[in-house]
């Protein structure tokens, strides 16, 4: 795993820049946990005070001081990436094995389903579930919503290694062993499929965590919730840009830049480590 | 043919599926949610105007008559389609008494119209640029609107239309930042209206095609520099095929094969790109109107452009798969 992490980082140049932004961002991020303020009070500092060596980032019109609220403000949308990336990955995996290894009227079935959801636009429905719910839509719920959307792609993916992984010796022998279905799935054919669940992780977070961004910035959801989206939301609805507030609305579109092309970098780089061929060329061998 | 027929069938049953199943996940939504339409509906009213309550008393019974939220959970759903099937959501709420419907097909034409152009561009130009990249790997001009492309794609569509909106809004303000035509203007097959059109339309498409070409592009480019390498390529090259029928007919056809298929799984995504574009360059396509309806508690809009996206996007789909066929022959023989 460390050889691994060690070859990638010295071979891989995208690998380490998008690993270097991620983690700088993730470390940004965690600091919120030592915040001195409560990101969710407002006037707790004068406001519109451009960046300075007292306000790092300046503060905004609701006089909140935009270091500390943006480090929640990431904290909570990473978490949230996190929590869509984990739970769709769940679901991807235990139908993407599931309709590979079982063949016959059951991947028929799941690949039916699978079709149907990659078909569904997901943002009138989160929408829809916004209208019905308002105030009641809390990212924990936002997240579950979005899970049940973003596994089908991805469970395609790992239908199709699985389909390659059926016919191998290991597994036979692993049947004839008297290995069970699911011990087969889980043991056997899950490690093959995991640099593709890795490399998902990150496409899944970038997706999930543009969603959010999206509906926050229409006030789609709780806006009293700090994320990147409803930092944005506030400083739109305050006309950042209009009354010279520029750093409000710069310093997290840097951030979010940042974030989203570290992420990406990442799940290139993963893909390309999954295709040994051009692992190799890289590694100039 | 008969392949052919046979294949367009199944994508057919597909197609009612994603609709029965979109529409349908929508109508349980809407019932297991914890709020309930008719009080919402009155709450708006009655924050505007002063309302007698036996007038109160009256519009709740008629918006429950509308809704039908006193009989079954069965009957609701069995009427629910019977009502969509017609095309009757009720009355706009924003809009009274202008039918929801009608407002959704009012703005109908705009997002389509946004949509399908900068979609087409967007799949024409990434899928040249990623094709001829991905064939001559060392021109330098491919190289950097690679770079370029691929660090715009992972940004949120929202960011870079904001971007632009700031650019030529603020600090260059050459083109029109808002509306879907000039207020001069009076609509109509004129030559003046369509210009004006064509150039509201060019920044909301212009952050749709930056947004999505970088995607287009990588793919592209990866599916044609592994083609190269094919030996039916090197033969073709020796035995003095032209060029450009090198590139277009035996390396670009070949490789856009899964290109279309991943056309048809990105226009949903695609559609919630225009929703935000519409919003911020105040456009006057169905995204704009879903945001207008939520905000103002419109129930009958937003079911009406929930459904008819749906549809869409599941059309939309259906019609790029029936297409896939023509294009890879193997498709046609299964």
């Amino acid at each position: 795993m460390f050889a691994v992490l060690r070859d990638l980082i010295r071979y891989n140049a995208e690998f380490t820049i998008g690993l270097i932004l991620v983690g700088i961002v993730a470390i940004f991020a965690a600091l919120s946990f030592f915040s001195p303020v409560d990101p969710t009070q407002i006037y707790l500092a004068i406001p519109d005070q451009p960046p300075s060596a007292q306000y790092w980032f300046g503060t905004n019109s609701r006089g909140q001081d935009l270091f500390w609220q943006l480090s929640a403000a990431f904290k909570n949308s990473l978490i949230f990436g996190i929590t869509v990336a984990v739970l769709s990955r769940i679901i991807s995996i235990a139908v993407g094995l599931a309709a590979g290894y079982l063949g016959g009227w059951v991947d028929r079935v799941l690949m039916f389903i699978n079709d149907i959801f990659v078909a569904v636009p997901i943002f009138p429905i989160l929408v829809l579930f916004y209208f019905v719910l308002r105030n009641h839509m809390d990212s924990f719920t936002m997240a579950l919503i979005m899970a049940c959307f973003g596994w089908p792609f991805d469970a395609r993916l790992i239908r199709s290694v699985a389909l390659g992984l059926k016919h191998r010796e290991f597994t036979r022998h692993a049947v004839f062993a008297g290995m069970s279905t699911r011990k087969v799935l889980l043991e056997e054919h899950l490690p093959y499929v995991m640099p593709i669940v890795f490399s998902t992780f990150m496409n899944n977070m970038l997706w999930s965590i543009g969603m959010e961004v999206t509906l926050a910035v229409l006030g789609f959801t709780n806006i009293n919730n700090p994320t990147i989206g409803t930092v944005l939301y506030w400083a739109n609805s305050h006309s950042a840009m209009v009354v010279g507030v520029w750093w409000w609305v710069l310093i997290p579109v840097i951030l979010i830049v940042i974030t989203f092309v570290g992420l990406f970098l990442l799940a290139v780089s993963m893909n390309e480590y999954i295709d040994p061929r051009s692992r190799l060329r890289r590694m100039g061998a | 043919m008969q392949g052919y027929l046979w294949f367009a069938a199944k994508r057919f049953i597909q197609l009612l599926a994603v609709i029965f199943f979109g529409v349908s996940a929508m109508f349980v939504v809407t019932y297991l949610s914890p709020i309930d339409p008719v009080e919402q509906v009155l709450g708006r009213l009655s924050a505007r105007s002063n309302l007698s309550p036996e007038a109160i008393a009256a519009t709740r019974l008629a918006l429950t008559e509308m809704f039908g939220t006193d009989q079954p959970v069965l009957t609701q759903y069995v009427n629910f389609w019977s009502r969509l099937l017609r095309g009757d959501l009720g009355a706009s709420l924003m809009a009274f008494p202008t039918p929801a419907m009608e407002l959704v097909l009012r703005a109908m034409p705009w997002t389509l119209g946004l949509l399908l152009t900068s979609t087409a561009i967007t799949f024409v130009v990434g899928n040249l640029a990623g094709g001829l990249a991905g064939y001559f790997q060392n021109s330098r001009l491919l190289k950097a609107f690679g770079i370029v492309t691929m660090g715009l794609q992972p940004i949120p569509y929202y960011i870079v239309a904001f971007i632009i909106l700031i650019v030529f809004g603020y600090l260059w303000p050459v083109l029109p930042i808002s509306g879907g035509f000039a207020m001069d203007v009076r609509p109509g097959w004129t030559l003046p209206f369509i210009l004006s059109v064509l150039q509201h339309s060019l920044l909301p498409a212009l952050s749709l095609v930056l947004v999505g070409l970088g995607g287009w592009f990588i793919g592209m480019r990866a599916l044609v520099s592994n083609i190269v390498t094919e030996d039916y390529v090197t033969y073709a090259e020796l035995a003095g095929v032209r060029r450009d029928t090198i590139v277009g007919d035996y390396v670009i056809r070949n490789a856009l094969v899964p290109q279309v298929t991943a056309l048809a799984m990105v226009i949903g995504g695609v559609f919630s790109g225009t929703v935000i574009t519409e919003q911020v360059f105040n456009y006057p396509g169905m995204g704009s109107l879903l945001v207008d309806a939520v905000n103002a508690g419109d129930y009958s809009t937003v079911l009406a452009v929930c459904t008819i996206s749906i549809a869409a996007v599941a059309l939309a789909i259906f019609i790029v798969d029936l297409l896939h066929p023509l294009l890879d022959p193997r498709v046609r023989a299964e």
